[in-house]
């Protein structure tokens, strides 16, 4: 049976299947309680679940994230919401330093059973530090799962099978997109539908692979249908890190061109290591270099700026034109 | 577990009541003119109308977001006013009124909530940093910067202070009790000034401290004072000697000045989802500037035309503030690579130039009809 729901109403109602089916599940951040968060994505958890498992912390992202992991310590599971992606940046220290690490450290005897949820990108014409992308960051450092939805039907599983997870998983949620509506199937099982490891085939062709996730898998979609010339092949990456490889360079060995988006940075970004590794094991069938359409390697601009800084629908085609120049 | 510092009842320093009576305090005498009251008042009108000019501006579309200061301009004046020249402020995104006293115009705020600029102003030259929105970052900022006024010799007779600006949500913040701590082993010319508003978007002071925001500082080895945050007199009073306080080496004071958000978080936030409308109500009887008014009234230091004209004035400024607003022009696109560095860069340099003949590729394909 299918439910028509918005991205931010799925991940509540993943939310709210996660909590019902485990007590040790709880929901942690800045207004997340009688609010509903700033987004309304935990809306409801406070009434139904109570103040001991829908807990409004104070104004303190280290704290959030550092007395999560105690509670991780303890056997919970908890669910942390930073409010904006700029405001992750308190609790860095703690992720790195801690969570990432906690497992290894131990010798497998300590697990993080916790999951960040983080509103980032851009394009919703907001003050600075409210439109970041750092995604980049995370997936640099080893011991995170970091993952990233874009369609309802993703946010509803994902957030649960994130939850699953006895690693700390970052799961990154496109803020722009947060009222996209689709049919949700939610009667299906965690075990049936698509692992949270892997990429998916969000729309199939045969000339060029474009490669894209959370936000940008929209305007990937939109770019593939525009150009009528060529027929391309979209992957929603879904997991940052791991990386699908699996399903990427299986693509690209088809296609052979790829071209990723996103809106983090260029340089250092979650594009460059995709490419350097289809570069690596998919050589001798690639037509051209893999080409990025990044934002460019400045701070994120005032909002007026932001259609410019933004790769959207006219550069990811640029992006494309740029792989069949070859 | 012991409750009792959460119950005692923490001392208020209010000079001017809600009545407009004005009272005495022992520590905090203010020899202030009728004119200068005048002026208070006038600033205080000033600085609402270009608040509710901007909320007004959002909501046509004008402004992204806008951060209001209702309820909290007493607080923003008095300290404000009590600042001098050479003095240094550090504010968070709320600091309209204090904005207002360093000279910085409207426009230059606004333009930062119509997606213009993220600054505008010369912090320097204005004795006012930008705007810093993660919450508690820049309390540490202040605190630095006083630990160079203490190297550059600029404290003592006639020193140098600096004042913090942030929130009662900030105090939770590492960044903030670092700060603390930081000013107080140094002995920094710093005052932290926290406008306890009382609530931090949807969740109110309880769940930031148990005890009263002014006791921390006792904790950190240094004074904490509550005044009334709608009284600006008593903003005034307090903040200039915590201000001389500090510029003559005696070090850090934490002033809480307590007053409301009567607004909103932000124009994005809906407070009627976790708050009762009653207890705003209680606290529009201690609205900051009609304690003022009443007071000029009752001693007889203003008449109807003072009053007229200053509500004329609003008028002129809020037209010019909405005026400026919308004629505010949009920034270049290549704006996007300006000072992301001091020297040059070949990363921007080339993305720059790239960005710029990728943007003329499409004005060449206009003019060829298009794509």
């Amino acid at each position: 049976m299918g439910t028509n729901l918005t991205i931010g109403k799925a991940i509540n109602a993943g939310l709210r299947a996660a909590m019902e089916h485990d007590p040790k599940v709880l929901v942690m951040g800045e207004d997340v309680g009688r609010l509903g968060g700033v987004f309304r994505v935990t809306d409801g958890l406070h009434k139904d679940f109570g103040a001991d498992r829908v807990i409004d912390t104070p104004l303190a992202e280290s704290g959030i994230v550092g007395t999560a992991i105690g509670m991780a310590l303890r056997g919970y599971r908890p669910v942390v919401e930073i409010q904006f992606d700029g405001f992750f940046f308190p609790a860095a220290n703690q992720t790195f330093t801690q969570l990432a690490k906690m497992r290894r450290r131990s010798a497998g005897k300590l697990s993080m059973p916790l999951v960040m949820r983080i509103p980032y990108g851009g394009g919703i014409g907001a003050v600075e530090h409210h439109s970041e992308s750092p995604e980049a960051y995370f997936q640099h450092t080893a011991g995170l799962r970091v993952v990233s939805v874009a369609n309802p039907e993703d946010a509803y599983w994902m957030i649960q099978q994130a939850i699953r997870s006895d690693d700390p998983v970052i799961f990154l949620e496109p803020k722009r997109r947060y009222y996209e509506k689709a049919e949700v199937d939610t009667e299906a099982s965690l075990q049936e539908v698509t692992p949270l490891n892997s990429a998916r085939i969000a729309r199939s062709g045969t000339d060029c692979t474009l490669l894209a996730y959370g936000p940008m898998v929209k305007t990937a979609l939109q770019a593939a249908e525009a150009d009528t010339d060529h027929s391309i092949e979209v992957i929603d990456v879904r997991s940052l890190s791991p990386v699908d490889y699996d399903t990427i360079n299986a693509s690209v060995k088809r296609t052979g061109r790829l071209v990723i988006a996103h809106e983090a940075t260029l340089t250092g970004g979650p594009g460059a290591e995709i490419a350097a590794r289809v570069t690596e094991e998919c050589f001798y069938h690639l037509e051209s270099p893999v080409i990025r359409v990044a934002a460019f390697d400045t701070p994120y601009p005032q909002s007026r700026l932001e259609e410019y800084y933004l790769p959207d629908l006219d550069r990811v085609l640029d992006g494309v034109d740029r792989a069949f120049a070859y | 577990m012991s409750d009792t510092a959460a119950h005692e009842e923490p001392e208020l320093i209010q000079l001017l009541t809600p009545e407009g009576e004005l009272k005495e305090h022992p520590d905090y005498p203010l020899d202030i003119s009728a004119e200068e009251i005048r002026a208070l008042y006038r600033d205080l009108v000033l600085v609402r109308r270009v608040d509710s000019e901007a909320v007004s501006l959002q909501r046509q579309g004008e402004l992204g977001l806008w951060a209001s200061l209702l309820g909290q301009e007493a607080a923003q004046i008095g300290s404000g006013r009590a600042l001098r020249d050479k003095d240094m402020a550090f504010p968070s995104y709320r600091e309209h009124g204090v904005a207002w006293c360093r000279g910085i115009e409207p426009k230059e705020l606004l333009g930062m909530f119509r997606g213009v600029t993220n600054g505008g102003w010369d912090p320097h030259e204005q004795g006012f940093h930008l705007y810093t929105i993660v919450i508690g970052s820049q309390t540490l900022h202040a605190t630095g910067y006083a630990m160079g006024v203490q190297r550059d010799g600029a404290v003592g007779e006639d020193g140098t202070a600096v004042i913090s600006y942030f929130g009662d949500g900030a105090t939770s913040q590492g960044d903030t009790n670092e700060a603390f701590n930081f000013a107080s082993v140094n002995n920094a010319p710093v005052v932290f000034f926290c406008q306890n508003n009382q609530w931090a978007i949807s969740e109110p002071l309880e769940r930031q401290a148990r005890v009263p925001i002014y006791r921390r500082a006792a904790g950190f080895g240094f004074p904490g004072v509550r005044v009334d945050g709608n009284d600006v007199l008593a903003c005034l009073a307090v903040t200039r000697a915590a201000l001389d306080n500090a510029r003559s080496g005696n070090g850090p004071t934490l002033v809480e000045a307590f007053t409301y958000r009567m607004g909103a978080h932000t124009t994005n936030d809906d407070p009627t989802r976790y708050r009762d409308a009653a207890e705003l109500d209680e606290w529009k009887a201690k609205d900051p500037i009609l304690r003022v008014r009443r007071y000029l009234e009752l001693n007889g230091l203003a008449d109807e035309a003072f009053f007229t004209a200053i509500d004329e004035e609003a008028d002129k400024v809020g037209e010019r503030v909405r005026t400026e607003c919308r004629s505010m022009p949009d920034p270049e696109p290549l704006d996007i690579f300006h000072e992301v560095y001091a020297e040059p860069n070949v990363h921007i340099d080339r993305q720059r130039s790239e960005f710029a003949d990728y943007l003329a590729s499409f004005e060449d394909a206009g003019a060829e009809g298009g794509r």
